[in-house]
């Protein structure tokens, strides 16, 4: 072409010369004040609200008995919002979850506590069932393209059905003692080890979405189904690995509520929804503010707890709970919606590009 | 065509009830229209015609009162109207609009649709029983010989019967206005209705235009499709960069006249050109039979280190044949050879096109492109993070210098390429993307609109990167309706018309004014002749 004119153009050892200036470069960038306090507001208002309810209640709230209680009770909540997460990274709904857990613990308790099965073989029947749930979801939402809300809401529903027909609506006890040891029973640093399990979880997750090319592939399907699409990702297999993840996750959660309750009420997913999309949702204003993450989650969830333990240690009756975590979700999703809207709006100054 | 008699035109004393005179309008940097006068005759079909850009757009907006012109009048019924109108003004005044989207609802019946403006506006209609709704819809249609179903959702109608439905709302508001038969004349403005109709079903649509002509009202059709112009109206004015070029009677006019109106240059000769020289190598990429779309059978070959551009009208299909070539969109039958393997359209994937070495950069960065909240790297380095992985991990520093390096040999702005790719310009985007999918060196490159929203600085570059590309045996294909882009980077250039190659242009050919000429004349090609 005579009507382009060539431009000089370096060469690469010469670039890989320049590279780890620029690296340098970016490290030495001053961290901006307000970012930190975007990243970081909800831990900032987690230990805020647990520093009120100790001075308020010096002798209940304000013990080390009370912390450990506190952060050794959520792991249930912890697991199935952490489930959630990975399925709303990449734009699906999952709202199956709750009742996955409770699915999963009934047949656990049944299997255990009603046939004499060991342990072991409980749980994998459990998370057997888990997978073809999220085989399932995946199926009608992925492959059949249904609105991923309507589907999970339908197979959760689905098993709650089940799970209070297998029970005849009864709470099932007596579960096997190793199990209620392995998840409270025992302590580390003076919290029960069911909480351990949560951070193991998230330095997992953590690990995976944020250093894996899983993890970078789950990310960019969350940016864009088509755009991954058309760059050539499997974006149906990453769908059908996250529904059936957010499955599993939920039917250990399942594991996780016998083993801390000793039974099971089959009833029990009910009351696990909202908390659960509370925090996954609350937790995608954390960290990494407009986008759903591992940390953000955690935190999330042990924030919310906080803020209700100490309501009610300070009088407030038991309906505050579902007034918090209703007013959570509609705050987290509000604080979301501000979020991403600001930064779309710093990120495209022309926005004719 | 035959169905449709060269009209008569009307009287030349014929009444003129909508005349604007003298409209400039002026966007802060130059003048859009410049001293533009439209004179409307009752019961004629009047073409508007210009390239993209040329203000056609502007003076239609004008007229519906959404912009204000910084001079001209509007003088309707021998009265002068001031300008800018008031909202719906225009109404009151008997015009009205048919744009390219047509304005129905989907999820709505025919009948529904008919009445939408009764409806949004509570009118009488309110106290009609749904059968009598019904029944008046049926008989408003049968009026127009519109056989549609009042039932029918208008998502099962056809897009010709869409676009039939649309001019027949427009005509019955009209009417109901108090306008066209028996009253006053009307202005039915119909804004590019026909781009993306298939050729078949659209005589019975300009059947539509004429009678609407002929009992009611004056009909202003804006276009720029030179056959469509041709077949329907009775004169035609050629608007260029915001001026009136002139007015033709349609009959009188030859196609040459009007193209030369159309782009400004002088027509060349028709068989001129020079057939493509003989390559010694063997194709990069062969398509053949490609339909789906609005492409109706396309062929062509491009050899390694060339660029061919693909151009054509709106609607003409140029555009959808990347889409189809690398299974973004499913194509309904047609194959591409690469590498020496064929590969079915039917069954093609974005999957299966990278994997065979066809690389698509897609027009539409924000929603096609790209995950405009993920980093820059994130986004050039999709394509390659299996190399940066060991064992699934990502080795992020590697990883990063590369993206780094890829910023510098690319010259996109900021160098850091942990920002988020929305942040970037239009043009940095643009280059990141082309970065993306030219870094594993495919075979062949697809890109759509290279340019679009891209400033003048980074396009040069744009076109420099996809020179290099060629230079080092990427087959590329530049598929754009900017024609000025395609002579400065194409090789050869294949012009679309009715989703088939109507030319081809290499050598000297590849140049501004005869891909324009191209695009706007008629092909000599037999599909055209029903």
């Amino acid at each position: 072409m005579a009507n382009v004119t060539k431009r000089p153009r370096s060469t690469a050892p010469a670039d890989a010369e320049r590279a780890p200036a620029a690296r340098l470069r970016a490290a030495a960038r001053p961290l901006a004040l307000d970012r930190v306090a975007r990243n970081y507001g909800l831990v900032g208002a987690w230990i805020a609200i647990a520093v009120v309810f100790a001075l308020l209640e010096p002798a209940t709230f304000g013990t080390m008995d009370n912390a450990q209680t506190i952060l050794g009770s959520q792991s249930v909540v912890l697991f199935l919002a952490l489930g959630l997460m990975v399925a709303l990274k990449v734009g699906d709904f999952d709202v199956s979850t709750a009742f996955v857990m409770a699915a999963s613990a009934v047949i656990l308790a049944k299997l255990n506590v009603e046939h004499g099965w060991p342990i072991v073989a409980a749980i994998a029947v459990a998370l057997a069932m888990a997978v073809v749930v999220g085989l399932l979801n995946a199926l009608l939402v992925v492959y059949l393209g249904v609105n991923s809300f309507i589907v999970t809401l339908g197979t959760g529903t689905v098993l709650l059905g089940a799970s209070q027909w297998l029970t005849s609506s009864q709470t099932i006890s007596g579960v096997s003692q190793s199990l209620v040891d392995w998840t409270i029973g025992n302590r580390l640093l003076g919290i029960s080890v069911q909480f351990w399990y949560g951070v193991a979880l998230c330095l997992l997750l953590a690990f995976v979405l944020g250093r894996t090319i899983v993890g970078r592939r789950v990310a960019f399907v969350g940016g864009s189904h088509t755009v991954a699409r058309l760059s050539g990702l499997n974006v149906r297999r990453i769908r059908t690995g996250t529904f059936v993840v957010a499955a599993l996750l939920s039917a250990l959660a399942g594991v996780i509520y016998v083993g801390s309750q000793g039974g099971i009420d089959p009833s029990s997913g009910q009351n696990m929804l909202l908390p659960t999309f509370a925090a996954a949702f609350l937790g995608a204003t954390a960290v990494t503010p407009g986008r759903f993450n591992t940390w953000g989650t955690f935190i999330a969830v042990y924030f919310l707890v906080t803020g209700i333990t100490g309501l009610q240690l300070v009088g407030a009756q038991s309906y505050v709970q579902n007034v918090f975590y209703g007013a959570a979700l509609v705050v987290a999703v509000t604080l979301s919606r501000l979020l991403v809207g600001r930064s779309a709006s710093e990120t495209d100054p022309s926005g004719a590009s | 065509m035959q169905l449709l008699q060269p009209p008569a035109p009307p009287e030349g004393g014929a009444a003129v009830r909508f005349h604007l005179r003298g409209v400039s309008m002026d966007f802060g940097a130059g003048k859009v229209l410049d001293d533009v006068s439209l004179e409307l005759r009752d019961g004629e079909v009047h073409g508007l015609i210009g390239e993209n850009g040329c203000g056609k757009s502007t003076l239609i907006k004008i007229l519906a009162g959404f912009h204000t012109p910084i001079a001209g009048t509007l003088e309707v019924g021998g009265q002068e109207v001031p300008l800018p109108l008031a909202p719906a003004q225009f109404r009151d005044l008997g015009m009205h609009f048919v744009h390219q989207d047509l304005g129905l609802v989907p999820s709505l019946t025919a009948t529904e649709n008919l009445f939408v403006d009764a409806i949004a506006r509570g009118l009488p209609l309110r106290t009609l029983s749904p059968a009598a709704w019904r029944a008046r819809a049926a008989e408003t249609f049968a009026a127009f010989d519109l056989e549609i179903d009042p039932d029918a959702l208008v998502s099962q109608l056809t897009p010709t019967e869409c676009a039939r439905l649309a001019i027949v709302r427009a005509v019955h508001e009209m009417r109901e206005a108090g306008f066209g038969r028996d009253g006053r004349s009307g202005l039915l403005v119909l804004d590019e209705p026909t781009v993306f109709l298939p050729r078949e079903g659209r005589d019975q649509l300009y059947a539509l235009v004429r009678e609407v002509a002929a009992a009611d009202a004056a009909v202003l059709f804006v276009s720029h499709d030179l056959d469509e112009v041709q077949l329907l109206t009775d004169r035609v004015t050629v608007l260029r960069d915001g001026r009136l070029i002139d007015t033709f009677r349609t009959r009188e006019a030859s196609s040459r006249e009007l193209v030369s109106a159309l782009i400004g240059g002088e027509l060349q000769e028709f068989e001129s050109h020079p057939r493509p020289r003989a390559r010694e190598t063997r194709p990069a990429l062969t398509v053949r039979d490609v339909t789906g779309e609005g492409v109706d059978g396309v062929g062509f070959d491009v050899h390694p280190g060339e660029i061919v551009g693909l151009t054509g009208l709106l609607g003409s299909g140029f555009d959808a044949l990347p889409y189809l070539l690398t299974g973004a969109v499913r194509a309904q039958r047609g194959e591409i050879g690469l590498g020496g393997r064929t590969h079915a359209l039917g069954a093609m994937t974005p999957r299966a096109a990278l994997a065979a070495g066809l690389a698509f950069v897609p027009g539409d960065r924000k929603r096609l492109g790209s995950a405009p909240q993920l980093s820059v790297a994130d986004n050039m380095m999709l394509l390659r993070l299996g190399e940066f992985a060991v064992r699934g991990v990502m080795r992020d520093g590697a990883l990063s210098r590369e993206a780094a390096r890829l910023a510098e040999a690319y010259d996109i702005r900021p160098r850091d390429t942990t920002v988020a790719y929305g942040s970037l310009s239009g043009g940095n985007q643009q280059k990141a993307l082309i970065a993306k999918w030219l870094q594993s060196s495919p075979p062949v490159l697809l890109i759509h609109e290279p340019t679009q929203g891209v400033d003048v600085g980074a396009r040069q570059q744009v076109f420099e990167v996809l020179d290099e590309a060629a230079g080092r045996g990427t087959a590329v294909v530049v598929a754009s309706s900017d024609n000025e882009q395609l002579a400065q980077v194409c090789h050869r250039v294949l012009v679309l018309s009715g989703g088939r190659v109507g030319e081809e242009l290499t050598g000297d050919d590849v140049d501004k004014h005869r891909i324009s000429e191209a695009v706007y004349r008629r092909p000599p090609s037999r599909e055209r002749e029903i």
